[in-house]
């Protein structure tokens, strides 16, 4: 058996190449990110005929060569390093057959590279439906290729695919364009300099931006005996490329292609009159979202519910069956306790990316761009911040990511910026189980109460972001070319196994990313719980068997006085203490203080954290919930958790920058550690503000 | 005329563009001299503008379509 071949997917965006990557690789995929960067890498392994393996990966989408963002960079990157490890032995172009035209320029770009490319043309179960043919042994002969018609949606033209592939040393490398009909004199002197090299490989790397070719623009730049050109005359050279490629287009699918009109039926007209309509495309968009709120709500709290008691009877299990001792406790205690707080959000998490998948692979989304620009743009906004902005209401994480395709960088900056102001999937857990301490049950309007404020939190969240956005805009003296260009992709029914790929990819990264962190927390609360300083600690049993020597307490009670005795005067008790006057005026005591402390690594750190410490010393089995009922505020009396303190913990984790991930993220987004500093700082402090305000008004 | 004074479901073929305004993202999107343009819908206030470019559907601003202009083709 031979080497693996390696094969690159690379394709405009909405042409179904991650289809094609899911339907060559199945399970056998990975995703992981490119060294150094956040852009997301999708690799795989797909077996083909004859006992040949192929390692696919799967690019981002782009356009064109002509890099634009971070994502596209690594395309070019990758196709113009032979050295890469993952330097593809092929590439496959993914076309859309409605949109033939546009995807072959990218084709004709990366032909020119020399290096063997398979044109994929997708989505040909539209093809009758679009009153398209083609003349496939045409274009082939005339793009120098072997082309695969594909649909993946009816699982058609995978095989021939594969077939391709593993015959791909019969490719022909010809390029499409003579680079040196650009522009002769130029590129005549430019192939002079540089008697081996390839001139269009010469000339992305002249016009690209790209890192890559830090060493090879210097040497180009360097050899005196070539004059390189000015901005303005080498975006004109493009420009003049982009023409004679289109040239080259057209002329070749006037004969390959043919497009009846008549009997093509555009479904997309119809339904854009109505979703970009000015009053039903936005009734119809405030109706969806609505739905999708609802529905988290709803339908995740009986799983939630069910984990929720799972991991409290596991805890318990534990204790029964394992050996007492400091691991059994370590394990019940802190890491048990401490996972719950994590899965029990699955649900919700799994949700949300669901929904978001739909409304992304639907073609619905830059509908929404579409209508919100305008809007958007009196904040100092991009219609394109409300993808961000939706998505982060599952994770800022990928939101932020998602603000690459933001043209004008002062946008993109305030979309970054006021990002982690919605309400992530992270706040829900702390949201929820608030909400269900101090909002009474009772109905308004056939809405409960619960259901009507974490509504109102989440309003609340979107409205910080788009308030603070208004002030960004007004205050931050950049100046950057504003240009706003957005696809109107064809509506598509989401494909099952794309959607459903996306949900477990994207849980499982989230929950195993958040889990690390709480699990380590987790077990380092525990130690600081469990063990403490001084006389007060290790005398705890003599000193309050002594205090309470005249009371008549059960064994019980007396046991539970010692345990809190022990939990006052641990590590973390002693630290607890520390901070609470800080807090105090806010209406939390010192172990509320440690969950907030420990949730500046990760929010939904909070409920965990409770749940260790609730846990710690305490025997009977019991739900997260029921334990925070039962804590008593030590200087007030009454619950700890009133209308008064959850109101204020509600608004402070509304507001506060509290995720180590997402400071990370808009560092390196942002390439700067200012602008993490300043969100940290400034959303943290706010936060204060607003739940001590709260608090002293309504305690 | 410019692209940004074409009407709902009015045809036109693209004149010029003005490179230095013009993103070279939306040249490679088909945006060249000699194509056809038709205005599909509008945001309210005009703007952005949902444009079919040479068979590929794409917004843009209002801000960059004064930059392209266009002649009308009757009918």
């Amino acid at each position: 058996m031979g080497k693996q071949i390696n094969v690159a997917l690379i394709g405009n965006p909405n042409t179904g190449k991650t289809s094609v990557f899911n339907a060559l690789t199945g399970l056998n995929q990975k995703v992981g990110n490119y060294p150094g960067i956040t852009v997301e890498k999708k690799e795989g392994i797909c077996k083909l005929p004859r006992g040949v393996k192929a390692h696919i990966i799967d690019l981002p989408g782009t356009y064109s060569l002509n890099a634009s963002s971070l994502d596209e960079n690594v395309v070019i990157e990758l196709l113009l390093n032979k050295n890469d490890k993952d330097f593809p032995d092929v590439a496959v172009v993914v076309s859309d057959v409605e949109n033939l035209k546009r995807n072959l320029l990218l084709f004709t770009q990366i032909k020119d590279l020399e290096i063997p490319t398979i044109l994929v043309i997708n989505m040909s179960d539209r093809m009758a439906y679009k009153g398209i043919s083609l003349d496939l042994n045409y274009l082939e002969q005339q793009l120098q290729t072997k082309i695969a018609l594909v649909s993946t949606r009816k699982n058609e033209g995978i095989s021939d695919l594969k077939e391709l592939i593993t015959s791909y040393k019969e490719l022909s490398k010809k390029p499409c364009l003579n680079a040196s009909s650009i522009d002769p004199q130029y590129f005549g002197s430019l192939q002079k300099a540089f008697p081996n090299q390839l001139l269009y490989k010469l000339w992305l790397v002249i016009t690209q931006d790209v890192n890559f070719g830090k060493t090879d623009r210097k040497s180009i730049e360097d050899v005196s005996n070539f004059k390189t050109k000015s901005k303005v005359d080498l975006k004109h050279l493009q420009q003049k490329e982009t023409i004679k490629r289109y040239q080259f287009i057209n002329d070749t699918l006037k004969k390959g292609q043919t497009i009846d009109l008549k009997s093509a039926k555009d479904l997309r007209i119809k339904l854009d009159r109505v979703l970009t309509h000015k009053v039903w495309g936005y009734l119809i968009f405030g109706v969806i979202l609505l739905t999708i709120f609802q529905a988290i709500y709803d339908w995740s709290s009986v799983p939630m519910d069910f984990i929720d008691e799972s991991f409290a009877s596991l805890s318990e299990w534990v204790k029964t069956v394992l050996p007492a001792g400091a691991f059994t406790d370590l394990l019940a205690e802190g890491i048990i306790a401490g996972l719950g707080g994590i899965v029990i959000f699955i649900p919700q998490i799994a949700f949300l990316f669901l929904f978001i998948a739909i409304l992304e692979e639907s073609g619905y989304m830059s509908r929404v761009v579409f209508l919100m620009d305008r809007i958007m743009r009196r904040f100092g906004l991009s219609g394109k911040s409300v993808v961000p902005l939706i998505s982060g209401t599952a994770c800022a994480i990928p939101a932020i990511m998602a603000t690459r395709n933001i043209e004008s960088w002062k946008e993109r900056l305030i979309t970054i910026l006021v990002t982690p102001f919605t309400t992530c999937s992270a706040r829900l857990p702390v949201y929820l189980i608030i909400i269900a301490l101090v909002i009474p049950e009772g109905r308004f309007l056939g809405l409960s109460y619960q259901a009507l404020t974490l509504m109102l939190l989440y309003l609340i969240g979107f409205g910080a972001a788009v308030g603070s956005a208004y002030i960004l805009n007004k205050i931050l003296k950049i100046r950057s070319k504003t240009f706003f260009v957005v696809e109107m992709p064809n509506y598509k029914l989401p494909l099952p196994k794309n959607v459903a790929l996306t949900v477990i990819e994207k849980t499982k990264a989230f929950v195993f990313g958040a889990g690390k962190i709480i699990l380590a927390i987790s077990i380092v609360l525990w130690f600081l719980a469990s063990y403490g300083p001084g006389e007060q600690f290790n005398n705890a049993e003599q000193i309050v068997t002594e205090q309470f020597a005249t009371t008549n307490l059960s064994e019980e009670e007396l046991n539970q006085k010692i345990a809190s005795h022990k939990l006052e005067h641990s590590f973390i008790g002693v630290t607890g203490r520390a901070i609470e006057p800080i807090i105090r005026p806010l209406g939390y005591d010192w172990k509320i203080g440690i969950a907030i402390v420990s949730s500046f690594a990760a929010r939904e750190v909070f409920v965990g954290t409770l749940a260790t410490i609730y846990s710690v010393g305490s025997d009977e089995e019991e739900t997260i919930k029921n334990r925070m009922a039962g804590e008593v505020n030590p200087i007030l009396g009454g619950p700890l958790f009133n209308f008064a303190s959850g109101i204020s913990l509600l608004l402070f984790y509304a507001f506060a920058m509290q995720c180590m991930s997402t400071l990370a993220i808009v560092k390196k987004e942002t390439n700067s550690w200012k602008w993490p500093i300043y969100q940290l700082v400034i959303m943290s402090g706010f936060a204060y503000l607003v739940a001590l305000i709260a608090y002293q008004i309504l305690k | 005329m410019t692209l940004a004074e074409i009407k709902r479901g009015q045809k036109a073929i693209i004149k010029d563009v003005s490179s230095i305004h013009i993103p070279l993202k939306l040249l490679e999107m088909g945006c060249l001299p000699g194509n056809s343009v038709e205005l599909v819908q509008v945001a309210p206030f005009a703007d952005p503008m949902y444009l079919n470019i040479n068979g590929s559907h794409l917004a843009i601003r209002k801000e960059t379509a004064i930059h392209i202009l266009i002649e009308t083709i009757d009918g």
